[in-house]
């Protein structure tokens, strides 16, 4: 699997320091369309803070974020947001006591909020529901949308996280452990999911279930203690010594 | 969320039973209607903040006192303000400073949220209390009622008890169907996403800071219309109407009527209104009316505590204990 | 303003700063321990103070006790009466919202009001000084400073370095800190956390009461003068961030400083002065000076 997209998203010499301690040290990493790119990483490597420091979280100490070809290491999250960046959260950020549709209506609110026009019911605006559906079918939820979110499964909930982001129509997608708690089953469904959004989205996967990131990766970019010791196809990921001692174990 | 039509037809009844009150009442009694009337819009200006926005702000009495100032400031000594002017006056006015205090209180979150919110209002309170701004610690009058007149035609007369009560409950109903639209608009949307899950409306896309201080405004506006019909209605203001004891009636009332619904607010303000008439009341309390707070400090612990829901949700757990206890009582 | 008066300016917003602290110390403990905003916590300030003054006579009577002894029943009153007080009721605030916190402590602030006013009535009481502290100590060559005042600063620098002692060197300040930030760890060392937080709590409550009894001589007793310390307390709290006693310790200077200077500088602006300070330091630094610590 060659991916020859242009690059959406890019981190390029991210350092990040708290207090005293380097969390992330001189991290560069690329998105391209077309392509998922799987990041792990053993517990406290960091991943979680570049995927906050990329979606506009938390700045970077040193260096920058592109997306789209533009600068945004100023950019604050919600504006990034606007310009093409979605990004699902580990812990399940879905609103329960919304509908499966308002969840994904609201979201798609956000590139045409129109806050001024307070005398038009939101619950009839077509424009940002045709989006809510569009979002909640790609994701199979489409016979549940006025089901309230909280009374969702765990997978039916992971999956509305994922159609929240799908909602704002976005180029790049950050998602954060999106097989968290899942069986066997769902991770299936979820991997097809993804496999689905590949063409035309740029996607940056940040997981711990190795069987799954090797099925749908096409690079993975390892890191450790803050910083990327190796980002290459999966193949040689998996022949990557390095990689074998820190993270793999005696997988080989 | 939705209204049940069960909901809407209580509502309207209710709205019609005011309506007619004043055929019925006494002065006294129409003058507590009224008073009511204006706290249940102050009520509603504090729901849209703290149920609808997730903002707990203990300082609303300020955009209510403030406003009530104004309008006596305002107002030429003894010459009738014209309501077309001098209700937007003082109203932008409280609107004004709940801009201020909103861009800089929504710098901080929790627990801080609230203490500014406190903080700020009392710096109010005691710039009307101890600088010449307020005109001194017993308040000052308002001679003349502003007059509502198109040219030489006068509309109302406010210092007329009956019609000055239609005013507030036209007031107090314009209120509620403003606030029921704004809510359900896509900015009332964004409120209540914000409320839920702000970090989820920023990841979408959401800059939630604009919307909180928009929220905010609005809620001092309408808190600055109570506070203009207050200060109208008896034409006497003092600094005890910018206290934080005010800010936590507020409170009270919106919760003891219902956290979430513009109903609520409505109903909180008279339940807590007629809870301290009752206290207060010789013929029900005897000698305690004299310390009519130790029942309404009581209640409202009570109420706190096993009402979680407020008033409105007072149907539902009724319903819910009674099919609880048939299903116990099965043999 | 002269030498000597500046000497007595600072020697007093020392001593009312101080004051503050014991009764903001408190507050904080409860509030960043246990997560529990408390609004009556100046009704115990209060209650304290009445008790200086209702005490004295029966302390006098029956054991034949002066000052120190009517102090000494007061803090064994408050510490019971907290320990009920958590019992019956304040335990089943800890899983609350912050809203419902508010309303029902602010409930709570108006039936201790009401008690207080069938039990005591609403005048207003002097409470003398001890006579061997009623003096004054020559400042100087021209002023001179009561002696009691000098005593309450005493009385609260030796709290605070009690505090600093209880909480870094022993094994109850060590639970108390690890109760905070991780209850369950704390549960499954096998130390239970429900009576943990009754002794913060009471002696919360004892801080509280004890600062009453001892400014009352100075500020007399009166029935709003809970209400007046508890939102400046929550000042203290909010600006030397909540949790840190240290903090509440330096807020608690800097506010008896600005209000003390405050009313002699500038009298008609001294009531905002402290609320200006807390707007200013929040935008700053929009979680207090200090982290819990």
């Amino acid at each position: 699997m060659n991916a020859t997209g242009e690059v959406l998203l890019a981190g390029i010499g991210i350092r990040r320091v708290w207090g005293g301690l380097v969390a992330l040290d001189d991290v560069s990493i690329e998105v391209r369309r077309g392509e998922v790119h799987a990041l792990i990483g053993t517990n406290g490597a960091g991943k979680s803070t570049l995927v906050n420091i990329l979606a506009g979280e938390i700045p970077p100490s040193a260096g920058t974020v592109e997306l789209l070809g533009h600068d945004v290491s100023a950019w604050s999250q919600p504006r990034r947001a606007r310009a093409g960046l979605a990004r699902s959260y580990q812990r399940t950020t879905i609103f329960p006591e919304f509908s499966v549709l308002e969840n994904c209506r609201l979201c798609a609110q956000a590139k045409h909020p129109r806050p001024w026009a307070v005398w038009s019911a939101a619950a009839r605006c077509e424009t940002t529901l045709a989006a809510a559906r569009r979002a909640a079918a790609r994701v199979g939820l489409e016979d549940q949308l006025d089901r309230p979110a909280g009374l969702l499964s765990h997978g039916g909930r992971r999956q509305l996280e994922l159609g929240m982001c799908l909602a704002t129509d976005p180029q790049v997608l950050l998602l954060d452990e999106p097989l968290a708690g899942m069986g066997a089953e769902e991770t299936d469904r979820m991997l097809a999911l993804i496999d689905e959004l590949r063409p035309g989205h740029g996607i940056l996967l940040v997981e711990h279930d190795m069987d799954a990131v090797f099925r749908i990766a096409d690079r993975i970019t390892v890191m450790v203690n803050g910083q990327v010791i190796a980002s290459d196809l999966p193949e040689r990921i998996r022949e990557n010594r390095e990689v074998q001692t820190a993270y793999l174990g005696e997988r080989a | 969320m939705e209204v049940s039509r069960a909901a809407v037809v209580l509502s309207l009844a209710a709205l019609a039973g005011l309506a007619a009150y004043p055929l019925v009442a006494s002065d006294f009694g129409i003058d507590l209607a009224t008073k009511i009337l204006i706290y249940a819009i102050l009520a509603l200006s504090l729901e849209l903040l703290v149920g609808q926005t997730g903002l707990v702000c203990f300082g609303q009495a300020a955009f209510f006192g403030i406003a009530a100032y104004a309008t006596v400031r305002f107002s030429p000594e003894y010459d009738a303000a014209a309501i077309w002017w001098l209700l937007p006056a003082a109203v932008a006015t409280s609107a004004a400073f709940a801009l201020v205090v909103g861009a800089l209180s929504l710098r901080t979150r929790g627990v801080y949220f609230i203490m500014v919110t406190l903080a700020f209002s009392q710096m109010a309170y005691y710039v009307i209390h101890d600088t010449p701004i307020g005109g001194g610690t017993d308040g000052i009058y308002l001679n003349v009622p502003p007059s509502v007149a198109i040219g030489p035609v006068s509309l109302v007369d406010l210092s007329d008890p009956s019609q000055f009560y239609y005013v507030a409950l036209a007031a107090m109903t314009g209120c509620f169907v403003l606030l029921a639209v704004v809510l359900r608009s896509r900015f009332g949307r964004a409120l209540a996403g914000i409320r839920v899950n702000e970090q989820r409306m920023r990841a979408a896309g959401f800059p939630t800071y604009p919307y909180q201080l928009a929220a905010f405004v609005i809620s001092g506006a309408i808190a600055g219309i109570a506070g203009f019909l207050f200060a109208t209605k008896d034409g006497f203001v003092n600094p005890e109407l910018l206290s934080w004891h005010l800010s936590g009636a507020a409170l009270v009332m919106i919760i003891l009527g219902g956290l979430g619904h513009l109903r609520g607010a409505v109903i909180g303000a008279f339940a807590l209104s007629l809870l301290e008439e009752l206290f207060q009341s010789r013929e029900f309390v005897g000698g305690f009316a004299d310390h009519w707070h130790l029942g309404l400090g009581a209640s409202i612990i009570a109420c706190v505590a096993l009402l979680p829901r407020g008033l409105i949700g007072l149907p539902r757990l009724l319903r819910a204990r009674l099919v609880g206890a048939r299903h116990a009582g099965a043999p | 303003m002269d030498l000597a008066t500046f000497l007595v300016q600072c020697l007093n917003s020392v001593q009312f700063g101080l004051l503050l602290f014991l009764v903001a110390s408190g507050l904080t403990l409860i509030f960043g321990i246990m997560g529990v905003i408390n609004l009556a916590h100046g009704s115990f300030y209060m209650i304290g103070a009445y008790m200086a003054y209702g005490l004295a006579p029966v302390v006098a009577e029956s054991v034949g006790g002066g000052f120190f002894a009517t102090l000494a029943f007061g803090i064994v009153l408050s510490v019971v009466a907290g320990y009920l007080l958590e019992w019956a009721f304040f335990s089943y605030l800890y899983e609350r919202e912050h809203l419902q916190q508010v309303l029902m402590t602010y409930g709570l602030i108006l039936v201790f009001d009401e008690l207080r006013s069938i039990i005591v009535g609403d005048d207003v009481h002097g409470v003398p000084p001890p006579d061997w502290l009623a003096g004054s100590i020559p400042l100087g060559d021209l002023m001179s400073y009561p002696v009691y005042r000098l005593f309450i600063s005493g009385v609260c620098i030796l709290l605070a370095i009690g505090m600093y002692f209880v909480f870094t060197r022993t094994r109850l300040g060590m639970m108390i800190r690890a109760g905070s930030t991780n209850r369950e760890m704390v549960q499954s060392l096998g130390i239970d956390i429900k009576i943990l937080y009754r002794l913060v709590f009471a002696a919360g409550v004892a801080l509280a009461a004890l600062a009453g009894m001892i400014a009352a001589p100075v500020s007399s007793v009166y029935p709003g003068m809970g209400e007046q310390v508890l939102i400046i307390c929550f000042v203290v709290v909010v600006i030397g961030g909540i949790g840190s006693v240290r903090g509440a310790l330096l807020a608690a200077l800097l506010i008896g400083a600005v209000d003390t200077f405050g009313k002699v500088l500038l009298p008609s602006a001294a009531g905002v002065l402290v609320y200006v300070l807390m707007a200013a330091i929040l935008l700053w630094k929009p979680a207090g000076l200090f982290r819990a610590g």
